[in-house]
């Protein structure tokens, strides 16, 4: 890996400014228009550059499932997709429900050394619902924990959500709600609608997701916490959130690239590829999504990046596993959705994709280009259309829904802490190539 | 019919149907004349791949394989621990290994014949035998040609007739064939149940929803009774069977509401004194073992026009 | 396509036919007509006709061999037509089978086959329109409108006044 200073030249920031900018000793310490400086030049051919972006939603799968992802193919894939910061979500096996489980994942990711990866605590021991797991000593270990999740599980318990909701307060912490009633998805395939009624797979209603964002968002203002929710996929849910930011209450709500642009009509190849959890609502749900994202009422992209190996994928749709990779193609979906659409300009991209997640996780060395903070930024060509190929991810995994596809935007560039991790498209470095 | 599978009926055409329809009575008339047996299929290997247990559709599909001569291989994954997604994939390519050209697919998960037929996993053609919650177009064409054969008047078009599905739609994949094979063929479907046992989405379905049996009654022609499981009692679907029965119940005055020359219906097993009452299921209107004996003639239709003529590319479905 | 049999000629062939079977049989009393869809349940219905003036009815039925042919793989599946088995059954009858044309003979074998899975008549014979050779199997007519000798590309073409509106049979490539 390259870890010389640098000047990376003509480039333009997400509000079209042409810039130059200097890198010394993985730090940012110039940035202008036709800068002049001693060290090597990196051409940026007038292609963006935007702060690394920052997942707040991803599955490693490591420790327990490394045959799927590990900390160090998900950090690839992240580069590849522009991500310099993961959170890593904690239903790996063991749990990361303990300090020592937590370290372990932060200590993988500082030894993949492509991007900073943050350690996401379970709340319940075992993500079972039953008891809080130690919530402040992980947050106080080397891992610095801040976001707690049961991800593919709800915290359906009321009295123990509260509880969580509470107890985070005194280290600054965020709960992450998998929004889900149980009962109401016992054994739910997918989204409860016209498709499902056709298709004869059980359904799973937007009021399961709905009734617990109504009651979380009331809960978290009445504890005088802060909620984040994870992956929202229905219209009535954007409507709660936007209700509970106009009376000012700390929420925070996540969407994911495949919710801006997949439908449940998908289902009806019966192929699992298009499983996932939450499921693919409705176009009416799609089109409230990507208007929640524009309007700030969603605060951020998320990519639920969920690895799974073939053989779970290969079968019967209800015996196929829930989820979908992401990493790879989420600025491409969101540039599709978004801004090819009109809907958002590149800059609340850059909020939406990264300074926001950074400040959500309290990722401080992430979300911004500044003069004097660390070099975490990419360039991407906006204009650049590539063919999704599934035989070519980076990811250990292969489960996109967005085979075939033709997307736009090329991430070009990574640099991460000063560190050139990718070039012209490649991953760099000796370990790499 | 240029078809390579049978995966459900929301795929055929009406003109589709009525081809399978014909064949059906055709193959009817030759074997009432005591052909018992067609040499058509002979050589040719038929397996019957059962996943979940259902002895009669097995027999149905077997005789109607034996009957056009096949070679029957029977699969059946009944107290095996056959569970997990890769098992279909693996035990269809192990069959089809064995010489299976064609398979019968009955599985519990929805979707499984089409995703038999879509995946690449094997070159056979696929029947769909039951699927889920999601079809079972067999049922549905051996259940059109039983009404048709009762209402020659209607012989290509159901347009005038009302046909009634009553119970437990929401889990019915019986219903959801029928509901559309025989909108297809122009008759008004009505689908009679407690909200509970309907599917949300269902009124974007082309039928008529109604919560009350007794306003309906007088003016079906056909009327089908669904096959109510006791475990959705436990799901608190309906409070209890006896009220189950009372509200739904093909039974005593419902009996006697009917039009003379209805026909009562219903694809079995039946649950006696819960959707039906002994004398509903005796009645002289009931064309419940007609629809058996139609099943076998039906499945021998769909057998040869699949595998009888010249190969058809089993990938996709050509028109 | 020129016209090798024009109406008059279709209508002597075929009482020709009847007033052979008569003398074949010595009588009508055990002969049943089976025609073979689609013509020739036509011209069984016609020469039972010219039985029943000359002499007596005959049960003519229609026999649908479709699910007997060997070359069923060689074209996409053919819609099935009806079989009818006369009230009187087969059983120990002299069966008239009835085609429009005889070629490779491979219809007949299937109706023969088709025949013995209906019963055991006492006699099968054929009676067809248009003999025109190029057999592939060891049959032959015993009754025979015309023989009209064709070479393999050709097609003959049997049309009747209640299935095509005229009565004709033409021969051309």
């Amino acid at each position: 890996m390259s870890s010389a200073d640098f000047l990376l030249r003509n480039v333009l920031t997400a509000d079209q400014v042409r810039v130059d900018i200097e890198v010394v000793a993985g730090t940012i310490s110039r940035i202008g228009g036709e800068l002049t400086s001693p060290f090597p030049v990196v051409e940026g051919n007038q292609n963006l550059v935007l702060p690394g972006l920052v997942d707040l939603h991803t599955h490693l799968r490591e420790p327990g499932k490394e045959s799927s992802e590990t900390v160090l193919s998900g950090s690839q894939a992240a580069v590849k997709g522009g991500y310099l910061a993961l959170s890593a979500m904690a239903n790996t096996s063991p749990v990361a429900d303990t300090a020592g489980v937590v370290e372990q994942v932060a200590r993988l990711g500082r030894d993949a050394g492509l991007c900073d990866v943050f350690p996401i605590g379970a709340v319940t021991v075992g993500l079972k619902g039953e008891s809080l797991a130690e919530l402040a000593a992980m947050a106080h270990s080397a891992a610095k924990v801040r976001i707690f999740s049961d991800d593919g599980n709800c915290v359906s318990d009321p009295l123990l959500m509260r509880r969580a909701l509470e107890y985070v307060k005194s280290f600054g912490g965020v709960i992450a709600q998998h929004a889900q009633e149980p009962k109401l998805t016992s054994g739910a395939q997918m989204n409860e609608g016209v498709v499902s009624s056709r298709l004869g797979l059980k359904g799973w209603p937007a009021v399961a997701e709905e009734s617990i964002i109504a009651r979380d968002i009331l809960m978290a203002q009445y504890v005088g916490s802060r909620l984040h929710i994870c992956h929202l996929t229905t219209k009535g849910g954007v409507e709660l959130v936007r209700w509970a930011k106009s009376q000012g209450m700390a929420v925070t709500a996540e969407v994911t690239p495949h919710h801006l642009l997949l439908t449940d009509e998908l289902a009806n190849s019966f192929d699992p590829v298009y499983k996932v959890n939450p499921p693919l609502r409705t176009q009416a749900d799609v089109s409230a999504l990507r208007a929640g994202l524009a309007d700030g009422t969603i605060d951020i992209v998320a990519t639920d990046h969920a690895p799974h190996p073939s053989e779970e994928k290969d079968c019967e749709w209800s015996a196929a596993a829930f989820g979908m990779v992401g990493l790879e193609t989420a600025l491409s979906v969101v540039v599709e959705t978004m801004i090819d659409t009109g809907l958002m300009e590149w800059e609340k991209l850059v909020d939406r994709m990264s300074l926001a997640p950074a400040a959500i996780g309290g990722y401080e060395d992430h979300g911004a280009i500044a003069v004097g903070r660390p070099a975490n930024f990419v360039v991407v060509n906006p204009k650049e259309r590539w063919t999704v190929d599934r035989r070519t991810l980076q990811s250990k995994s292969s489960n996109t829904p967005f085979d075939g596809r033709s997307l736009p935007a090329k991430v070009v560039h990574a640099f991460y802490r000063g560190v050139q991790v990718l070039n012209d498209g490649q991953l760099t470095g000796s370990k790499y190539e | 019919m240029k078809r390579a599978h049978l995966l459900s009926t929301q795929e055929l055409t009406r003109a589709d149907a009525l081809e399978i329809l014909d064949t059906a009575r055709q193959l009817s008339r030759a074997t009432d004349g005591a052909i018992r047996k067609l040499p058509t299929l002979r050589g040719r290997t038929v397996v019957n791949l059962f996943f979940e247990d259902s002895t009669r559709t097995r027999l149905s599909f077997e005789a109607a394989a034996k009957r056009l001569s096949a070679d029957v291989i029977n699969f059946s994954a009944k107290g095996s621990s056959v569970s997990k997604g890769e098992s279909l994939k693996d035990t269809a390519q192990t069959l089809e290994a064995m010489g299976g050209e064609l398979m019968i697919i009955r599985h519990s998960a929805s979707g499984a014949a089409q995703r038999l037929a879509e995946s690449g996993w094997v070159k056979s053609h696929i029947v769909n035998a039951g699927d889920g919650m999601h079809e079972h177009p067999t049922q549905a064409l051996l259940d059109a040609f039983t009404i048709r054969s009762h209402f020659p008047e209607f012989d290509r078009d159901f347009t005038g007739l009302r046909i009634g599905i009553v119970g437990d739609i929401l889990h019915s994949r019986v219903a959801r064939s029928n509901a559309q094979l025989l909108t297809l063929l122009g008759a008004d479907v009505v689908l009679i149940a407690p909200p509970t046992l309907l599917p949300i989405g269902v009124d974007t379905w082309p039928v008529k929803i109604s919560y009350d049996l007794d306003s309906e009654i007088s003016s079906l022609d056909a009327i089908m009774a669904l096959r109510v499981q006791s475990e959705r009692m436990n799901d608190a679907f309906f409070p209890s069977e006896r009220e189950y029965a009372r509200e739904y119940g093909l039974a005593g005055s419902r009996l006697r509401a009917l039009k003379k020359n209805a026909i009562i219906m219903h694809p079995g097993p039946m649950n006696r004194g819960l959707e039906i009452s002994a004398e509903g299921a005796d009645s002289k209107q009931s064309v419940i073992l007609e629809q058996v004996a139609n099943g076998v003639l039906v499945r021998m239709a769909v057998l040869y026009l699949l595998m009888g003529g010249a190969p058809i590319p089993t990938e996709g479905v050509l028109v | 396509m020129s016209v090798v049999l024009e109406q008059s000629e279709i209508e002597r062939s075929l009482k020709r036919i009847a007033h052979e079977i008569i003398e074949r049989n010595h009588g009508l009393d055990s002969v049943i007509l089976m025609g073979i869809p689609t013509r020739g349940v036509t011209l069984a219905q016609r020469i039972g006709e010219f039985l029943r003036n000359i002499e007596k009815p005959v049960p003519v039925g229609t026999l649908d061999i479709t699910m007997f042919r060997d070359d069923l793989r060689l074209r996409p599946p053919r819609a099935l037509a009806k079989t009818e088995i006369p009230a009187e059954g087969i059983e120990g009858r002299d069966l008239i089978l009835v085609d429009d044309v005889l070629f490779s003979g491979r219809t007949i074998r299937a109706a023969l086959d088709a025949i013995g899975e209906l019963g055991r008549p006492r006699s099968v014979q054929l009676a067809v329109l248009i003999d025109r050779g190029h057999r592939q199997l060891p049959i032959r007519a015993d009754f025979v409108g015309k023989n009209i000798p064709t070479n393999a590309r050709e097609n003959v073409r049997v049309q009747l006044l209640e299935v095509d509106g005229l009565d004709q049979v033409e021969v051309g490539i």
